[in-house]
């Protein structure tokens, strides 16, 4: 049997919880051993080069990009899971959730004292993703199957996780594991 | 034992004193049952209805329901489990529960209750509802954290007996009202008293927060409750 | 700010009167001020935030500016179904005014309210107080150019109702519609006799003979009266009340409007009834806000009983004392609810306590209390003229007597049906001149949707219990629509107190929308149903209790519309639509939205 392949992406997040993952120390030598990473910003791989067992997502979904993106892992991945806060509820990013946006880009863009006058603009550049209304959890957008949650999850957390879904065996946690912190 | 009340939960035979709640009892026996709005010394409200068992096959919030003879009280049952668990996630939606910015994180009540029901996610979808942040001289008042449960409505009082922090709205918009002569007249102690009575991060007394490392807090390494079930 | 203090000197520093003085204020100076909350919070030396907490718990209760005409129009599904959403249009355009604000000539505010109680004369509004039934678009231009010229609402009213409805205390154009009279309620009562017979008897005479009729509460419960009277003499005690709950807020139901209408004697002196047996020597009335059109009528006839020796000081020279006040709510449901009624009664915000203790043991200022319903109350009264035995032979063994139904919806002649218990839901249709009829909603939103697999229950307390409450929806009618409408209403009237209630009714219309959208899978149905259960067996008091029926009746007897909509096949359906999402940024922007650009792969 050929070794499980595992894809992570982040969207609206902040690269924490990515780097909780790689946090795991030496035991990443292990999961190297057991696993296969396909399109990941760990290996820079861009495009998903086959079926992926599991798919790590950081963060939620703040541009069209990102729910571009999470669907693509969807439609590419066995099993998802919502990594972290952001990616589970939105995290520090949906904190924008109780702004409309309007007032977030004026304030930003236009009104805000750090805003030179002749700068004045919100970005309308085509290449820009455009902007959700608000920042969605990942499970508002597609069916995740899994979810660590901590901000970042702690790299026992992943670990555990990991360990439990390559080897097909129910997850246990101890106490300290689950934090929303 | 004479004047003992008997009763069982989850077939545990268990005593009591008349006149005690079932909560009480529970706690007295080494049986944990969560509280939200409940606070020793202050009369029970109700409100979160996180503490519910059956007691003889009906729904009762054993914060305020006395113990009777002969009572069969499920308690942790999956049924009883599950619905508990789905108050916390409702309180989790209903608000704005931002905990990696909370200066209560790791002493919070709610967060420490979702710890110990491993909920990972909740199965209701996020209201992100707007609600403001209050400043008072001494405190903030974080509504977004705020789950209505009246322990300060009931604890923080003036000496004649004056409403400082009273309930405004009704249904979805009920929300904790400050009146502002009297919380301007608060002392620290107040405050501090106010700030610790709240079970989550929305009394905030301005300039502390953050002062316990992670990993030393209250919930950190152990469930909300142990001290309970080590009592046995 | 005189007229401030002389309503503040009227009521004295009597805390329990805190809503009649906000009432009274309001009605003066047109809203409620900081000042006045001020004034009012140093005189009864109570915080400003829990007036501002009474004030903002209580619809008709304003700390804003309101227009000169407060208008309030019913939002109920009878007054959706009899046109409300026109009605409401021409009041937006003849007065330039939208729902939720006041115009900016401060001529009129515009409100939608729950239920007022008039479903058989549907749309129906109240405006400064007075009823105005029957609305249609002619009749706001005319009510509208009427507030224009500066008419006071009353006068605006033109033709009165029948029977007390044209007393000249009452002046409303509100229509009894009495369709069928019985022999409890509706025959001849004559002042002065039923407690004259109570009278002859021991007040554990008068218990017995209410036990022995078998007299079960009509306000929805069902609880035996003469029980509750039994356990609420039993209580020691220096003071006993009698509460009347007139709060019928129940959507659907009008039938103690009706009662207080053309019976109000026989009510008062069923509340005497209730106060001898229970030992009290004062009753509360509590009159829902929406009915205060006819507490001036009221209070003349209570003047008339003192008058007559039927009430007051040694009612018939027999020495026993027994006084009746009328206090009111200000627009919440909830308090119809007893606990609720006590705390608003008490001049506090209507939310209910908890149980025990009952108000039978603590009630009104934390005496001894029994809540009584209008009719319950009336009943006892006739029981007292025609004994027990008489009762019992009318209606079945266990549901004995009459009962008062609110008939209204899809039927030729809406309005009050006193019928003998134990009559099929199918025969009242018939009577109702109902046709083609897809479902009938019994005991009002928190009751029970049947359809017609169910017409031939019966109407008593072991089948299809009702406080009084029947609608009526025809196969034209979207029942979504309906739960819809009732969803609505428990969001709106829910105290908030508790969790399940406040946040899981919410959650729980959220998944009904997305169900009704078309976007449910078989485990939203089976979410929408769970959820619905955690609401019901958690929540604090009844309100919460059965909020959640209009999903889980019509969930049992309607599946099949809940799963034709569903998507049996899909395990995920997102309520998520990206075009949609993006439609704020790409009006920020000026830019197009292109679905999957190419370089997000
Ligand atoms: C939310 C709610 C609203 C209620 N509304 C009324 C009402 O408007 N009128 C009424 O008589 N009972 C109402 N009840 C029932 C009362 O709590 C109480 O049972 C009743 O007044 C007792 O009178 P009875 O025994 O004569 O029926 C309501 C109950 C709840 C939970
Ligand atoms: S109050 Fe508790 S649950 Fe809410 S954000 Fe703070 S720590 Fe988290
Ligand atoms: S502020 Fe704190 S103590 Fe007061 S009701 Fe809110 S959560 Fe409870
Ligand atoms: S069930 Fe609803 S109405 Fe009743 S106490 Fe709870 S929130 Fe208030
Ligand atoms: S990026 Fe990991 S929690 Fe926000
Ligand atoms: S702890 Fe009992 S209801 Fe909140």
């Amino acid at each position: 049997m050929s070794k499980p392949v595992i894809a992570t992406a982040s969207l609206a997040g902040c690269f924490g919880c990515h780097m909780s993952f790689l946090d795991i120390d030496e035991r990443i030598l292990e999961l190297i051993e057991l696993v296969e990473f396909d399109k990941s910003p760990i290996d820079d791989l861009k495009k998903f080069t086959r079926p992926v067992d599991i798919g790590l997502i950081e963060g939620g979904c703040c541009n069209a990009e990102n729910v571009e993106v999470l669907r693509y892992f969807r439609e590419n991945c066995r099993i998802l899971v919502s990594v972290g806060e952001c990616a589970i509820m939105g995290g520090l990013p949906a904190m924008r959730n109780l702004i409309p946006l309007k007032e977030c880009l004026e304030e930003a863009y236009l009104n805000s004292p750090t805003v030179a006058p002749e700068d004045r603009l919100i970005p309308n550049d085509e290449e820009l993703p455009l902007l959700l209304n608000r920042v969605y959890p990942c499970h508002e957008i597609v069916k995740i199957d899994y979810f660590l949650p901590g901000c970042p999850p702690s790299a026992d957390l992943i670990w555990e996780a990991l360990m439990a879904l390559i080897h097909s065996q129910p997850l246990k946690l101890d106490y300290p594991l689950i934090k929303y912190d | 034992m004479p004047d003992k009340i008997k009763f069982t939960i989850d077939g545990k035979d268990c005593y009591a004193e008349p006149g005690q709640t079932i909560y009480e009892a529970a706690k007295a026996n080494g049986v944990f049952i969560p509280v939200l709005c409940h606070y020793e010394g202050l009369k029970p409200v109700g409100s979160c209805r996180i503490c519910s068992v059956r007691a003889n096959g009906r729904w009762m919030t054993s914060c305020t329901q006395p113990v009777t003879n002969g009572m069969v009280i499920e308690n942790a049952t999956p049924e009883v489990e599950a619905y508990r668990k789905a108050i916390i996630e409702m309180l989790f939606v209903e608000g704005n529960h931002f905990c990696p910015t909370c200066e209560k994180s790791g002493n919070c009540e709610l967060q420490a209750l979702a710890y110990r029901y491993q909920i990972m996610v909740p199965q209701f979808p996020y209201l992100f509802p707007k609600r403001e942040i209050e400043a008072f001289p001494g405190f903030l008042l974080e509504h977004n954290r705020c789950i209505q449960c009246q322990r300060c409505v009931r604890a923080i009082q003036t000496e004649d007996g004056q409403k400082i922090f009273a309930l405004k709205n009704r249904s979805k918009d009920l929300r904790i009202n400050v009146d502002l002569k009297l919380a301007a007249r608060m002392t620290e102690k107040e405050v501090q008293k106010a700030m610790d009575i709240c079970p989550v991060g929305a009394i905030l007394k301005k300039e502390v927060g953050f002062r316990i490392p992670i990993g030393k807090r209250k919930y950190d390494q152990k469930p909300i409750g142990s001290e309970v079930e080590e009592n046995k | 700010m005189d007229p401030i203090r002389k309503i503040l000197q009227k009521y004295k520093r009597d805390r329990t009167r805190l809503i009649d003085i906000l009432k009274d204020i309001q009605e003066s100076e047109g809203s409620i001020t900081q000042q006045a909350i001020e004034l009012v919070a140093k005189h009864l030396k109570i915080s400003r935030a829990e007036i501002e907490g009474v004030i903002t718990f209580y619809h008709f209760l304003s700390d804003r500016p309101l227009g000169k005409y407060a208008v309030y129009l019913n939002n109920s599904i009878t007054s959706e179904m009899a046109g409300r959403q026109k009605v409401a249009e021409a009041l937006e355009k003849e007065t330039g005014c939208k729902f939720g604000q006041t115009s900016e000539d401060n001529l009129v505010s515009l409100f939608e309210t729950s239920c007022v109680g008039m479903n058989d004369q549907e749309p129906a509004a109240l405006i400064n107080g007075v009823v105005f039934t029957s609305l249609n678009e002619e009749k706001v231009r005319k009510i509208v150019a009427g507030m224009k010229r500066g008419l006071a609402a009353q006068e605006m009213v033109e033709e009165y109702g029948d029977g007390a409805n044209g007393h000249e205390l009452v002046r409303a154009m509100v229509k009894n519609n009495i369709r069928k009279a019985g022999a409890v309620i509706f025959d001849e009562f004559t002042p002065g006799q039923a407690i004259a017979q109570a009278l002859n008897k021991t007040p554990e005479g008068v218990i017995e003979e209410i036990k022995k009729a078998n007299l079960l509460g009509r306000g929805g419960a069902g609880f035996p009266t003469g029980l509750k009277w039994e356990l609420c003499r039993q209580e020691k005690s220096d003071q006993h009340y009698v509460v009347c709950n007139a709060d019928e807020g129940e959507p659907g139901t009008f039938k103690d409007r009706v009662i207080l209408t053309e019976r109000p004697q026989m009510v008062f002196e069923g509340m005497a009834i209730a106060g001898y047996a229970v030992g009290a020597h004062l009753g509360i009335l509590y009159l829902r806000h929406e009915y205060t059109y006819l507490k001036k009528y009221f209070e003349y006839l209570l003047q008339k009983m003192r008058e007559e020796g039927i009430l007051g000081k040694n009612i018939l020279g027999r020495g026993f004392d027994f006084d009746i006040e009328i206090k009111s709510g200000a627009g919440a449901y909830v308090c119809g609810e007893e606990s609720a009624l006590i705390e608003s009664a008490e001049g506090k915000r209507g939310e209910p306590r908890d149980r025990p203790p009952f108000p039978v043991q603590k009630g009104y200022l934390d005496k001894p209390t029994t809540v009584n319903n209008v009719e319950t109350l009336a009943a006892s009264a006739r029981i007292m003229l025609r004994g027990s035995s008489w009762f019992r032979t009318l209606g079945t063994s266990v549901s004995a007597g009459t009962k008062v139904l609110s008939i209204s919806g899809d039927c030729q002649r809406p309005g009050i049906y006193e019928v003998e218990f134990g009559i099929t839901v199918r025969e009242l249709l018939e009577m109702a001149g109902a046709q083609d009829t897809l479902a009938v909603q019994v005991g009002g939103p928190s009751g029970n949707c049947i359809s017609e697999s169910g017409f031939g229950r019966k109407i008593c307390y072991s089948d299809l219990a009702t406080g009084g409450s029947f609608i009526i929806f025809n196969r034209r009618r979207d029942l979504f629509a309906v739960v819809r409408n009732f969803l609505d209403f428990f969001i709106e009237e829910s105290c908030g107190w508790c969790v399940p209630c406040r946040a899981g009714n919410v959650l729980l219309k959220k998944k009904f929308e997305k169900i009704v959208a078309g976007l449910g899978t078989a485990q939203d149905l089976a979410e929408l149903e769970a959820w619905g259960k955690i609401i019901k067996s958690m929540s604090r008091c009844g309100l919460g209790q059965t909020s959640p029926n209009p999903v889980l009746t019509t969930l049992t007897n309607f599946r099949e519309l809940y799963e034709s909509r569903i998507n049996k096949k899909a395990d995920f359906i997102p309520e998520f639509d990206l075009g949609q999402a993006v439609m704020d940024a790409c009006q920020l922007t000026g830019r197009k939205f292109k679905e999957e650009s190419e370089n997000a792969r």
